[in-house]
């Protein structure tokens, strides 16, 4: 079990949203840096353990594209959009779509970097497309069959 | 495993309030009454009962045959499959997070000679 940091939350918000927040010991503008540059995401926004990021291309303007793909044995998972909206070094709102997308239109995310005494405080907002689709993701996530420990539960239900 | 997608947005619909949330962690930690749930909470126990209904409905929580008291209790199957994709999801991303903090301490320890602008 990774450890988690009481500073990490991730929740599913209203019908059709997951929110994860977490602060980083970094200025906002370099937090942002590593959130755009493609030298910089290839080097913490992994795929699952052992698979290697060949792809990270980041067009970053509004109506420009990103791609990530993500490869393990000749197996690739890839994904991209379009931004939507770039306002440096506090908010990205952007399109996101799998390739093999097993679940019906685009989601839309918005990420924010807010800064407070020197920490940065990351909140990542996917928002699907209606409330099954968000749904779908759960359920997908959920045949991988991981027990949910009441230790974990406590701590998921005590994070508001 | 197949999920009843019903029973997950009735799941959802029941965690989105953080009465019930504090509701269901009092019971992680076992059975209580009515009574000893409204306690710590400055509302009526009518009002709790209709949290407790709502939990109840949606499968998280049961109540116990002693006729007394009627304690209820925690049903961790729902909430399991509700937290399970999250806990997928979170490890993942704490994963990349870690990488993250490492490569923000390096961005800050050897600036390369690169400006930086302050805010």
């Amino acid at each position: 079990m990774i450890e988690t940091r009481p500073d990490f939350v991730v929740t599913a918000t209203g019908d059709r949203e997951i929110v994860m927040t977490r602060s980083f010991a970094a200025p906002r503008e370099l937090v942002f840096e590593a959130f755009t540059k493609p030298e910089l995401l290839k080097r913490w926004l992994l795929g699952p353990p052992g698979w290697t990021m060949p792809v990270c291309e980041v067009d970053l303007r509004v109506g420009g594209r990103y791609r990530y793909v993500w490869e393990k044995d000749g197996e690739e998972m890839g994904m991209g959009g379009v931004f939507r909206e770039i306002v440096a070094p506090e908010r990205i709102v952007n399109t996101e779509q799998f390739d093999n997308p097993w679940y019906e239109g685009e989601a839309t995310g918005t990420v924010t970097f807010v800064e407070e005494n020197g920490r940065t405080t990351v909140s990542q907002r996917l928002t699907y497309a209606s409330k099954d689709v968000r749904d779908k993701i759960l359920e997908s996530g959920m045949e991988r069959g991981v027990e949910a420990s009441y230790d974990r539960l406590a701590q998921l239900l005590a994070s508001d | 495993m197949v999920i009843n997608e019903t029973r997950l947005d009735a799941t959802f619909a029941a965690l989105a309030d953080p009465t019930r949330r504090a509701i269901l962690a009092r019971l992680a930690s076992g059975e209580a009454s009515v009574g000893e749930l409204a306690a710590p909470f400055s509302m009526s126990q009518p009002a709790i009962s209709k949290h407790l209904k709502v939990l109840e409905n949606a499968g998280l929580i049961s109540a116990g045959q002693d006729a007394q008291r009627r304690p209820r209790r925690l049903e961790p199957q729902p909430l399991a499959e509700a937290t399970e994709w999250l806990e997928t999801y979170r490890e993942l991303w704490e994963r990349r997070y870690a990488e993250l903090d490492a490569l923000l301490a390096e961005m800050q320890s050897k600036p390369k000679g690169k400006k930086r602008k302050k805010p």
